[in-house]
């Protein structure tokens, strides 16, 4: 009886657009890892024959996800994060290095990469947080731990994986929808426009328009209250900010980061080296045209120019094959998950749901940005995996664990009366 | 507002992403060509350029195999460089500057490194090509030619250069090209068209089977032979004729159009624009510019006609109606044109048309030139109507024949003289000269020779040409058209009758040919030179235009010295063995012969030599 209200209850579109993604994604990993000699798409020697085993055991692990009570989750938040954030301590002794990354552990053969489920917990804490201050961050102190809980484990995976540690600062848009001030969020972005700007123009011409963007802000200010000194400390900070970036990008950033940067800014760049991803993707996806070359028929794929194709750089083969028109498809069948996501989640009627709900569109989203403008030269780049389609057992798991947790909970919105 | 942020977010990202992958994708379009460059090897097929024939079958221009040792810079690695040198006999130095230019051209795609290998130096190496990655050989073929003589006619094939490639997509570094005479002007016919095999390439390099199984795979196709309109025995002959000389024969068909020699002196072996000398050869050729023998004196070569011109202008008088076949004008040594203006006649007498051809008098044709202008109602017109008949001969205008150079010539019109007397007032006197081919008028050789062909056709002429036979296709329908000038038939007899004369009792007598009635006009023309802005008056050049024979004409040419002097020393002697020669194959008169071969002009042409070196020492 139960089972059955589960299934009646359960979003199917959401499915539906899942599905056809981990679809796409397997066929293009099939074309972007095929060998010379074709073999059985089951063999497990083949990338893409380990992926659609991993597909394959997504299926059982579904319906796990979903036969569990809903209740579960919520009740024990606290003890899956605690135990996520174990599993990315214990990498500094068990973990796997890989490409200088340690961020895998290696069970039966198959790698697991703590950081990808990690995200899930995190949701979940957040959500059970804010669910139980039942108020709209207010004050400090909430405001503290509600940003401690996104930060402790982004503090412990930035020892191993950079990029991934970036995803979690999306989840500011959670904290925003739930009454976070929204200075935080001019702060962040003022930081990223400040930042990006002083590696490009002169720091002189970036203080110049500071001062007189302030200026204009202090002369158009109507408030009562308004006190020039704010200004000149805010003015002063954000100087201090630029000229320093020089030193930032100088001393802390890694050599590859700044390739990665100076990549995209166009610098000088070698195209046999620090250039090479970024050219080979763009070479790949601009060689498709309208329509594309033809499911199997890259020249880019075939040759394997694209460096880590079927993974991070997945959606090259899309473009290369099925052109801007296939690219597009994919987009927006991103996009409609997104927003699917998005209206169920505003629909929720616990916080704990809504909250839960937001941040996996969040940590979709910003999977879903990262990558594509990586490959597309807007966006520096970071290895971070396309969500449903890059080759993968954690990534594929984690974010079906991710998803999947939220279609129970929203299945389950009824019965919570 | 707190709800729609992330939404917007979203939407904005989305617009990004779509907008720069339709940048990316549908407008930017140099990635495509770069994926070529990248996952795509091609490898050519070169054809066998066509082969070419005289009109009489013999072949003059085959194939010989040539090896290019191709370079593909970005694969070039952990050679032993200083071993290679050593096999190909070439310097450290000059292998790192070739390397490097081979690298700028393109470091994928493959360039000539060392061209045009012979047997030997290709079996050396190939033995131990396996040792240097990025090296490999690339056959080609070159000309193989069966005659030494020709080569204005023929051109030369060379390696294409950087404008050839950007002019034409077909042409890739390394290809061959035809340059000058009928290689160029038939290179596509000529060098018919290369295979192309697409490999797909992996990251490495390797190749990882045929693009698409071969769907864009093209194979080579054979260039077409060729046959031409030359009789390369009568060439021979004439290139032996002008040994030492400076100047031009050309023979032409009548009926047909065909040129059957086309000789312009001093001329080179054609076999010395292939192979590995060809570039120093070429430089040699290229950079004497004192008898220039890459100029083709024949095509591009204007000069005034002098008096074969009489002849247009004998039959434009008669067409105009202004003389007829019994119209006489009284000589005496001349004729005062306009007050004190006197133009000097050799001749003397009452003197009729065909008498006037034969003695070439001044006299006669200046009136009958200004009986035609002043005909019209103003010399404007009448300039207008005589530069039409001039026109429908060809004249002042590309004669459209298929080799790849030459000039106009030059027919004034009332234009022209406008232009030159603003303010109107010139007249038939004023341009005098025109009418016995000095003044304005100005013909290259061709043109002289197409003159006579119309004569010996009695009013029409077919454009010259080279090409006879294409062994799949037609020739240009422009050679088959017929081109009827503006003057009468019938009034060609008299003319006809006055340069038959010339053979039987006028200037050319001395060099007639038993039993060939041949109809000819000889030609002097006054030349000078500049030397540091001084004029000096050179030694004339001699002029023959002739056909022959006069019924049923078999040839129709034109032959043209420099600094000749007479028309009867040099031109009227070389025309008569060139038609005698043609017509019957053998000569008979045997010291007349060796006169013309042993004959040299050299002391002639190093006067100008001369004359410029005191010139330099005087401003010393």
């Amino acid at each position: 009886m139960r089972a059955i209200s589960v299934q009646k209850n359960l979003d199917w579109i959401s499915i539906v657009l899942y599905i056809l993604l981990v679809s796409a994604g397997w066929l293009n990993i099939y074309s972007a890892s095929l060998p010379l000699e074709i073999t059985s798409i089951f063999d497990l020697n083949q990338i893409y024959g380990r992926q659609l085993m991993f597909v394959i055991i997504c299926i059982p692990f579904i319906i796990l996800i979903l036969s569990i009570d809903a209740k579960f989750y919520e009740k024990y938040a606290i003890i899956f994060y605690i135990i996520g954030l174990l599993s990315i301590l214990g990498l500094f002794f068990f973990g796997k290095s890989v490409k200088g990354q340690t961020n895998w552990y290696q069970i039966a053969g198959f790698g697991i990469q703590p950081s990808e489920f990690v995200k899930t917990t995190t949701a979940l804490l957040l959500a059970k947080y804010l669910s139980d201050i039942q108020d709209s961050l207010s004050s400090y102190k909430e405001q503290i731990i509600a940003l401690a809980i996104i930060g402790i484990p982004t503090i412990s995976i930035l020892q191993h994986d950079t990029g991934s540690a970036m995803l979690f600062a999306s989840l500011i848009f959670v904290l925003y929808r739930e009454g976070l001030p929204s200075w935080y969020l001019w702060t962040g972005f003022i930081t990223i426009v400040l930042f990006t700007a002083s590696l490009i123009v002169i720091p002189v011409y970036i203080l110049i328009a500071i001062f007189v963007c302030l200026g204009i802000h202090f002369y158009f200010n109507k408030k009562i209250n308004r006190n020039p000194f704010l200004y000149i400390i805010l003015g002063v900070v954000m100087s201090g900010f630029v000229l320093s970036v020089d030193y930032v990008y100088d001393e802390v950033l890694e050599p590859h980061q700044k390739d990665r940067i100076n990549v995209l800014i166009g610098e000088d760049i070698n195209l046999q080296k620090e250039g090479y991803n970024l050219n080979q993707s763009k070479i790949a996806i601009g060689s498709g045209g309208w329509t594309g070359k033809g499911f199997l028929e890259g020249t880019q794929t075939k040759g394997g120019f694209v460096p880590e194709q079927h993974t991070d750089y997945i959606f090259t083969t899309v473009g290369e094959e099925w052109g801007f028109v296939g690219a597009s498809v994919i987009v927006i069948l991103f996009v409609a998950l997104f927003f699917r996501l998005l209206y169920l989640t505003e629909n929720q009627k616990t916080k704990f749901n809504r909250v839960y709900g937001y941040c996996v569109v969040c940590f979709l989203f910003i999977h879903f940005a990262l990558n594509t403008t990586m490959l597309i030269g807007l966006f520096p780049t970071i290895g971070v995996p396309l969500p449903f389609f890059s080759y993968g057992g954690s990534s594929l798991m984690a974010f079906t664990l991710l998803l999947f947790i939220f279609l129970k909970l929203d299945a389950n919105k009824i019965n919570e009366w | 507002m707190r709800k729609a942020l992330l939404p917007i977010v979203i939407i904005l990202v989305t617009i990004a992403i779509l907008s720069r992958l339709f940048y990316l994708q549908i407008i930017d379009d140099t990635y495509i060509k770069k994926s070529e460059n990248n996952a795509l090897k091609i490898v050519y097929e070169y054809p066998e350029r066509g082969y070419v024939y005289d009109r009489n079958g013999k072949l003059l221009i085959a194939n010989q195999p040539s090896y290019d040792i191709m370079v593909i810079p970005q694969e070039v690695k952990n050679i032993d460089t200083l071993a290679l040198c050593k096999i190909l006999e070439i310097e450290l130095e000059e292998f790192n500057n070739k390397l490097q230019k081979a690298r700028v051209y393109s470091p994928r795609l493959p360039s000539v490194f060392l061209p045009q290998l012979n047997k030997a130096e290709y079996a050396a190496f190939q033995e131990k090509i396996r040792h240097f990655n990025g090296f490999y050989i690339q056959k080609r073929n070159l000309r193989d030619y069966q005659v030494s003589v020709g080569a204005n006619v023929f051109g030369y094939i060379r390696q294409v250069n950087e404008g050839n490639i950007k002019q034409n997509p077909y042409y890739k570094s390394g290809d061959l090209i035809g340059i000058q005479g009928i290689e160029q002007e038939y290179e596509n016919i000529l060098r018919g068209v290369k295979g192309v095999k697409y490999i797909q390439r992996d990251r490495f390099n390797r190749e990882i089977g045929s693009f698409k199984d071969g769907f864009y795979d093209t194979l080579a196709v054979k260039g077409e032979d060729i046959t031409l309109t030359l009789d390369i025995e009568l060439q021979e002959y004439g290139e032996l004729l002008m040994q030492n000389k400076r100047g031009g024969i050309i023979a032409i068909e009548p009926k047909t159009g065909e040129i059957l020699s086309l000789v312009t002196a001093p001329s080179y072996d054609p076999g010395l624009l292939v192979g590995r000398e060809r570039s120093k050869n070429y430089t040699n050729l290229y950079r004497d510019s004192i008898s220039k023998p890459l100029y083709n004196r024949v095509l591009s070569g204007e000069y005034s006609p002098g008096s074969p011109f009489k002849i247009l202008t004998g039959l434009i008088g008669m067409q105009e109606g202004v003389v007829n076949e019994q119209t006489r004008f009284l000589c005496n040594h001349g004729f005062y044109y306009g007050r004190g203006a006197f133009m000097k006649c050799h001749d003397s007498g009452n003197i009729a048309l065909n008498q006037a051809i034969a003695s070439s008098c001044n006299t006669y044709f200046a009136q009958t030139y200004k009986r035609v202008i002043e005909k019209y109602k103003n010399s404007r017109e009448g300039m207008d109507h005589w530069s039409e008949h001039l026109k429908s001969f060809g004249l002042g205008q590309f004669l459209g024949y298929d080799l790849p150079e030459g000039r106009k010539g030059h027919i004034p019109s009332s234009d022209y003289y406008d232009r030159w007397y603003p303010n109107g007032g010139w007249r038939s006197t004023t341009t005098i000269s025109n009418s016995i081919g000095q003044g304005e008028i100005i013909m290259t050789p061709i043109q002289l020779a197409n003159m006579m062909a119309t004569v010996a056709n009695r009013g029409y002429y077919y454009t010259p040409h080279i090409i006879k036979n294409i062994e799949h296709d037609k020739i240009d329908p422009r050679f088959t058209t017929k081109h009827v000038t503006s003057i009468d038939p019938r009034h060609f007899a008299p003319v006809i009758q006055g340069l038959h004369d010339v053979y039987n009792f006028g200037t050319g007598r001395s060099v007639q040919v038993e039993g060939i009635d041949i109809c000819g006009k000889t030609g002097t023309v006054e030349n000078f030179t500049r030397i540091n802005g001084k004029r000096y008056q050179l030694a004339d050049h001699s002029v023959f235009v002739a056909f022959a024979p006069k019924d049923n004409p078999q040839i129709a040419i034109a032959v043209f010295i420099e600094n000749g002097v007479w028309g009867a020393r040099w031109a009227a002697p070389i025309t008569s063995l060139m038609i005698e020669k043609y017509l019957r194959k053998e000569i008979t008169r045997k010291d007349l012969e060796k006169r013309m071969f042993e004959g040299s002009l050299e002391s002639e042409y190093n006067k100008v030599i001369t004359l410029q070196q005191m010139a330099d020492k005087k401003t010393k």
